[in-house]
C-alpha cells in the first residue's frame, strides 16, 4: 500500500514571530473562486459610487477686487499664476500656499491678457488702455505668512488701440498683441516691429504654436480665425465661421491642432492644414465658451463659459467629461491648466479666481504603494464593466445647476426640432436644392476658408 | 572585472547548450504541451476573434484585452505548476490489494503521526445522531445532535469552542459566513448562536424546518421543511429576502450548487427542483428517480449533481446540460451523499460509508474506500475542505476517516484560510460584505453576469409594436364586453358615497345658505365696486383697491 495524505505543519503556514509578516497562500484554481465576475462586478459598481462620493474637485479660491478677466501660468514654475483684474490690477499667486506675492499696479483699464516670458522670469500685460507694460515676475519666498506687495512695472509699450489680448513668442524676445490688429512687439523696441490685418475691425486672440513657434493664429471679429507666420510676415489662412470665436488653444503635444471656443456654445478642433472640416465638435455648453485651455498631456482641455460652468473634454470627445460649478461662480472668463495637468484654475465674473482637481475624485498627496495599487484597480474595474448599465447611469450623472439643465434641455429640443425639420424637407424635397444637403456638425459651422 | 566576468559567464553558456539543443527544443514542446492544458485550466471562456472586425479602435483593445487574458492564464498556469507547496494526497493499492479493501486502521497506521491524529471518534451516545457542518475553511466542525446537543471543536487541535444544550431537537445546523455564528434549525424555529453559545436570533418565519443551507457569497440562508416552503433569509440585513412554496410537500433534502449558488431540491414524488430567490416558481423541475428523493449533492466546479433515491438508485447528472450520465445501484437506499473537493463522492446507508473516486464523469465499478461504523447508524457525512477527511455524524457521536486524495491541498487565503487569526478574519468578513453580491445575481449561469446584450433594432421595434397592439386588443375586448352594459361608472366610489352622504345632511339647510351666501356675495362685491382709491396712496399699493369699471 502506498498512502500520502495532506498534512500541514502549522509552523509553515504561520508566521514564527510576532514581528514577521502573516502568510498568504494563493491558489488561483478557478473552482476556489466562484462568482468571480458576479463579485468583480459588485465591486466594479462600489468603486462608481465612491468615485462619485469622492468626486469634491473644488479646492480654493483666490480674492480679487473685481471680475477676473485673464489668467497666465509661468510655464517655468508650477506654484505661480497670473491673474489680471477687470480694474486694472494684476495679482501673483503663490498656489500651494494660496497668498497673493505681487500686487503689480499700473494698469488703468481692464487687464485683458497676460503671458509669462518663456524663462519664466518676466511677464507682460495687455490692456484696454491701450498700453503693454512687463513686469517682473519673483519667485515664491519660503517663509510662510502673507507677503503680499505692490509693484511697479519694469518696461512700458504705448498702443495706439485698446489691446484685447497678448501671447509671448515661445523662444524669441518678441511677443504679439492683438486689438485693432495684430502688432508684433520687440523687448526692445518701444514701436510694433510689425503688424498683421486681414479685413477685421477687432482681433480677439492671438496664440503662438508651440512647436512651430513662429505660426500664430488669431480670432477676430469678423467671425474668422486666421494662421500668420512671421518668418514671411504673411497670412497663411483664414478660416470663416458662422460665429465668432472667443479663444484659441493648441494642443501641446500634436501641435498641428488647435481648439476653438466659439460663441455658439461648442469648441472646435481643427487640423491647421484642414480648415474645411473640424476634426471634432466639443458640445454640452449652453452658453458662449469664453475660454480653452490644453492640458500639458495634450489629452484633454479645460473651458470655461458664460454659463457659469468649467467643463473638462477629453481632446478627442464630442461630450465633455466632467462639469465643474460652483453657487457662487458667475460667468467665467479664464480657465488654465496647471503646469503638472492635476489642477484646473478658473476666473471669472465673480473677483475669484478658482481651484479645481483636474480629476474631480482625485486623492492628492502621496499615496502609499498599495492605495495606488487600489486605485488603479477600482479604475480599471469601471472602465471594464462601463457599459452596463448600473455603472453607466453612475458614471455619466453630473448634478447640474438648475438654469443650465433647463438651457441644455430647450437647446436638445431646438436641435432636434431643426434636424427633425431638416429630415423631412429632405424626405419632401420641399426647399431649395443647396438646402437639401445635411452637413455634418463638423461642417456645418464652417463659412468659407480663404488662402 | 565585472565586464570578464560576463563574457565568461557568455561562453559558458554557449558551451553547455549547444550540443544539447534539440534535446532542449522537444523537451520545450513537451513542456507546452503539458502547460498548455493546465493555461486551458485558467482560461476565462473563448477567446474573440478579432480579425472579422472592421472598427480599427474596437479591434485594437479587443486584442489588447485578449492579450491581457492569454498573458494572465499563461502566468496562473506557471504559477499552479510551480508556486503551489503541497501534493495532493493518494492511495495506491500493489499486487493483489485493492484499495477498498484498506482498512481505516491499516491505513492510519501507514501515515504520518501528524495526520493519523486527524481521525478520531466521538463517543456521544446519548444525544445523537448528529449533524455536522465544517467552516468554509475546514478548521472548525459544528455538531448538532438530535437531541439538543450543539458543538463547535476546532477539531485538529482537538479544541472545544462551545458546547450548549437547548434541550429541544435540533434537526440541522449550519455555520454562517464564518466560525463566529452559526444556525440550528430546531423543533419549531431556526436559531442562530454565536461562538460562545448564545443564542443571538429567533427567525420565526422559519417553522418546522428540517434542512438548513447557506450561500456565503450571498449571505443568504436558505431554509426548508415540513411544510415545504423554502425561505431565504439575508443574515446581514436581516430580511427575508424570499419565500417560494414548492407545493411537493415536505422536503428533506437539499443542497446548493456552490458554482451558481442554486438551491437544488429533492422531493418526495421524485423531482429534484432547483430555486433562485428571483423566481416564484423552480427554474429547473426535474424527474430523477422513482420514488422519494434522499439525497443531493453538487460538485464544487458546478458540473455534476448526484441525486439518491428511495428506488435504491444513486445517480450522476450533468447540471449544465441537464441531462443523465450514469447511475449506481445500492444495496440499500443511499441516505446521505456528499462530493468532496476533488470531486470524490461519499455515499452512506446504514452503518457504511463508502467513497467513490472518478465516478462523476465515468462510472466506476467500484469503491475507492468503504468503512463501516460499529457505532452507530448514520445520520450524516461532510467532506472537510482542504483536507484528506471525512468527518461522519452518527448514532454514536462524531468519527472521522482518512480519504486520501479527496480535500484540495493548496488553500487561498483570500478565500478560505485555515490558519486565519484574529485580525485577518476581521477583515475578511468586511471584505466579504464589501463584496456580498445581491440575491438577484443568482441565476443558472453565472457568467451571464457582466454582459450587455444589447437587442437589435429591430427586435425592439417589434416588441414595442406588439406589446401596444396587445394593449389595444385589451382595450378592445374590455369595450365590447361592456358595450351591452348600461352602468353608470363611478357611483359606487367611496369618494362619492362619502360625498352624498354629506348632502343628505345639509339638504334641508343648502337652500337659505345658498340664497344668503348669494345676497351676501352680491353685496361683498358691491362694496368693492365703489372702493375709489383715495389720493396720495403710492401706487404700489393700488392693488388693494378695486379698479372701477
Amino acid at each position: 500500500m502506498k498512502v500520502k495524505v495532506i498534512n500541514r505543519s502549522e509552523e509553515e503556514a504561520t508566521r514564527e514571530r510576532a514581528q514577521d509578516l502573516r502568510k498568504v497562500h494563493h491558489n488561483l484554481d478557478p473552482n476556489l473562486h466562484p462568482f468571480e465576475k458576479a463579485v468583480e462586478y459588485t465591486r466594479a459598481l462600489n468603486a462608481a459610487k465612491l468615485d462619485r462620493v469622492f468626486a469634491k474637485p473644488f479646492l480654493a479660491a483666490l480674492p480679487h477686487d473685481d471680475g477676473v478677466m485673464c489668467l497666465a501660468r509661468n510655464p517655468r514654475r508650477l506654484n505661480s499664476l497670473l491673474s489680471g483684474c477687470a480694474d486694472g490690477e494684476i495679482r501673483l499667486w503663490d498656489i500651494p500656499a494660496q497668498r497673493c506675492l505681487r500686487r503689480l499696479v499700473g494698469h488703468t483699464g481692464q487687464v485683458r491678457g497676460i503671458s509669462v516670458i518663456p524663462g519664466g522670469e518676466a511677464c507682460v500685460s495687455c490692456s484696454t488702455d491701450c498700453s503693454v507694460k512687463l513686469w517682473k515676475v519673483p519667485f515664491a519666498p519660503f517663509e510662510a505668512g502673507s507677503v503680499m506687495e505692490d509693484d511697479e512695472p519694469v518696461l512700458e509699450f504705448q498702443g495706439k488701440n485698446a489691446f484685447r489680448s497678448i501671447d509671448h513668442h515661445w523662444n524669441k524676445n518678441m511677443f504679439a498683441t492683438a486689438g485693432a490688429q495684430v502688432d508684433i512687439w520687440d523687448h526692445t523696441r518701444s514701436e510694433p516691429v510689425n503688424n498683421f490685418d486681414w479685413g477685421a475691425d477687432t482681433v480677439l486672440t492671438v496664440r503662438f504654436n508651440p512647436a512651430e513657434s513662429d505660426i500664430f493664429a488669431t480670432t477676430a471679429s469678423d467671425r474668422s480665425i486666421a494662421l500668420y507666420d512671421l518668418r514671411m510676415a504673411t497670412p497663411i489662412r483664414k478660416l470663416v465661421m458662422q460665429t465668432k470665436t472667443n479663444a484659441i488653444a493648441w494642443n501641446p503635444m500634436e501641435a498641428f491642432n488647435f481648439t476653438a471656443a466659439n460663441e455658439d456654445c461648442s469648441l472646435y478642433t481643427y487640423d491647421m492644414r484642414r480648415l474645411q472640416t473640424a476634426a471634432c465638435v466639443h458640445q454640452d455648453f449652453v452658453s458662449a465658451v469664453m475660454d480653452v485651455d490644453y492640458s500639458p498631456t495634450g489629452r484633454e482641455f479645460v473651458a470655461g463659459s458664460y454659463d457659469r460652468s468649467v467643463r473638462l473634454f477629453a481632446y478627442n470627445g464630442g461630450h465633455s467629461k466632467e462639469v465643474y460649478h460652483a453657487k457662487r461662480m458667475q460667468r467665467v472668463f479664464a480657465v488654465r491648466f496647471s503646469g503638472d495637468g492635476s489642477y484646473i484654475f478658473s476666473g471669472s465674473d465673480d473677483m475669484n479666481v478658482r481651484i479645481w482637481k483636474a480629476e474631480a475624485s482625485q486623492q492628492m498627496g502621496t499615496l502609499l504603494p498599495r492605495e495606488k495599487h487600489k486605485q488603479a484597480y477600482q479604475k480599471a474595474l469601471v472602465e471594464r464593466y462601463k457599459h452596463l448599465p448600473e455603472v453607466k447611469r453612475i458614471v455619466r450623472h453630473r448634478h447640474l445647476p438648475a438654469a443650465i439643465y433647463k438651457a441644455g434641455k430647450t437647446r436638445r429640443t431646438i436641435i432636434e426640432a431643426e434636424s427633425r425639420k431638416q429630415r423631412r424637407r429632405v424626405a419632401n424635397k420641399s426647399a431649395p436644392a443647396k438646402d437639401l444637403i445635411t452637413k455634418p456638425a463638423r461642417k456645418k459651422k464652417v463659412v468659407a476658408e480663404l488662402e | 572585472m565585472a565586464s570578464e566576468e560576463a563574457e565568461l559567464s557568455i561562453e559558458l553558456d554557449e558551451t553547455v547548450l549547444q550540443p544539447s539543443n534539440t534535446k532542449k527544443r522537444r523537451r520545450d514542446k513537451e513542456e507546452k504541451s503539458e502547460l498548455g492544458l493546465r493555461v486551458a485550466k485558467f482560461k476565462r471562456g473563448e477567446a474573440v476573434h478579432t480579425s472579422k472586425i472592421t472598427d480599427k479602435k474596437l479591434k485594437g483593445k479587443q486584442q489588447y484585452n485578449e492579450r491581457l487574458a492569454s498573458e494572465a492564464a499563461f502566468k496562473a498556469a506557471k504559477a499552479d505548476e510551480w508556486l503551489l507547496p503541497h501534493d495532493a494526497g493518494e492511495l495506491e493499492a500493489e499486487g493483489m490489494e485493492r484499495t477498498w479493501r484498506f482498512k481505516q486502521e491499516e491505513i492510519v497506521e501507514e501515515v504520518e503521526v501528524g495526520a493519523g491524529r486527524k481521525v478520531f471518534d466521538l463517543k456521544l451516545e446519548e444525544l445523537g445522531p448528529y449533524s455536522l457542518d465544517f467552516t468554509r475553511s475546514g478548521r472548525y466542525l459544528l455538531m448538532g445532535g438530535r437531541k439538543g446537543h450543539l458543538a463547535i471543536t476546532d477539531w485538529q487541535r482537538a479544541k472545544p469552542v462551545c458546547e450548549l444544550q437547548v434541550r429541544e431537537t435540533v434537526r440541522d445546523v449550519k455555520f454562517l459566513h464564518n466560525e463566529q455564528f452559526f444556525a440550528a434549525a430546531q423543533r419549531k424555529y431556526v436559531y442562530i448562536y454565536d461562538k460562545r453559545g448564545i443564542e443571538v436570533h429567533c427567525l420565526k418565519e422559519h417553522t418546522q424546518i428540517r434542512r438548513l443551507e447557506f450561500l456565503p457569497y450571498h449571505f443568504l440562508l436558505a431554509s426548508i421543511g415540513d411544510l415545504g416552503v423554502l425561505r431565504y433569509q439575508d443574515t446581514s440585513t436581516g430580511k427575508v429576502i424570499a419565500q417560494h412554496r414548492t407545493k411537493l410537500g415536505s422536503c428533506d433534502a437539499m443542497r446548493q450548487n456552490p458554482w451558481n449558488a442554486v438551491i437544488n431540491l429533492g422531493h418526495t414524488n421524485g423531482t429534484v427542483t432547483m430555486w433562485t430567490p428571483n423566481i416564484t416558481t423552480p427554474v429547473v423541475k426535474m424527474l430523477c428517480h422513482r420514488g422519494p428523493v434522499r439525497a443531493i449533492a453538487v460538485d464544487t466546479a458546478g458540473r455534476h449533481m448526484v441525486t439518491s433515491g428511495a428506488d435504491g438508485q444513486v445517480k450522476v447528472w450533468d447540471v449544465r446540460m441537464l441531462k443523465p450520465l450514469h447511475a449506481y445501484f445500492s444495496h440499500k437506499p443511499a441516505e446521505w451523499l456528499d462530493i468532496s473537493q476533488r470531486g470524490m463522492l461519499g455515499v452512506g446507508y446504514g452503518r457504511k460509508v463508502q467513497v467513490w473516486k472518478d465516478a462523476l464523469a465515468e462510472k466506476q465499478q467500484s469503491p475507492y474506500l468503504t468503512h463501516v461504523m460499529p457505532q452507530g447508524m448514520l445520520r450524516d457525512f461532510h467532506f472537510c475542505p482542504y483536507e484528506d477527511i471525512l468527518a461522519v455524524g452518527h448514532s454514536g457521536g462524531v468519527s472521522t476517516m482518512l480519504v486520501p486524495g479527496s480535500g484540495e491541498p493548496n488553500f487561498d487565503s483570500r478565500v478560505a484560510d485555515p490558519y486565519q487569526a484574529k485580525k485577518a478574519r476581521r477583515e475578511m468578513e468586511v471584505h466579504q460584505l464589501l463584496d456580498k453580491l445581491q440575491p438577484d445575481m443568482i441565476v443558472l449561469d453565472p457568467s451571464d453576469i457582466g454582459q450587455v446584450r444589447k437587442e437589435p433594432k429591430e427586435v425592439v421595434l417589434e416588441r414595442k409594436a406588439a406589446a401596444v397592439e396587445a394593449n389595444k386588443a385589451r382595450h378592445r375586448e374590455a369595450d365590447e364586453k361592456n358595450a351591452g352594459k348600461k352602468k353608470m361608472k363611478g357611483k359606487n366610489k367611496p369618494s362619492r358615497r362619502y360625498k352624498k352622504k354629506q348632502l343628505n345632511i345639509v339638504e334641508e339647510r343648502k337652500a337659505s345658505i345658498k340664497q344668503g351666501q348669494s345676497g351676501g356675495a352680491a353685496a361683498i362685491s358691491a362694496e368693492r365696486k365703489v372702493q375709489p382709491i383715495p389720493e396720495g396712496v403710492p401706487k404700489a399699493l393700488h392693488r388693494f383697491y378695486t379698479k372701477g369699471g
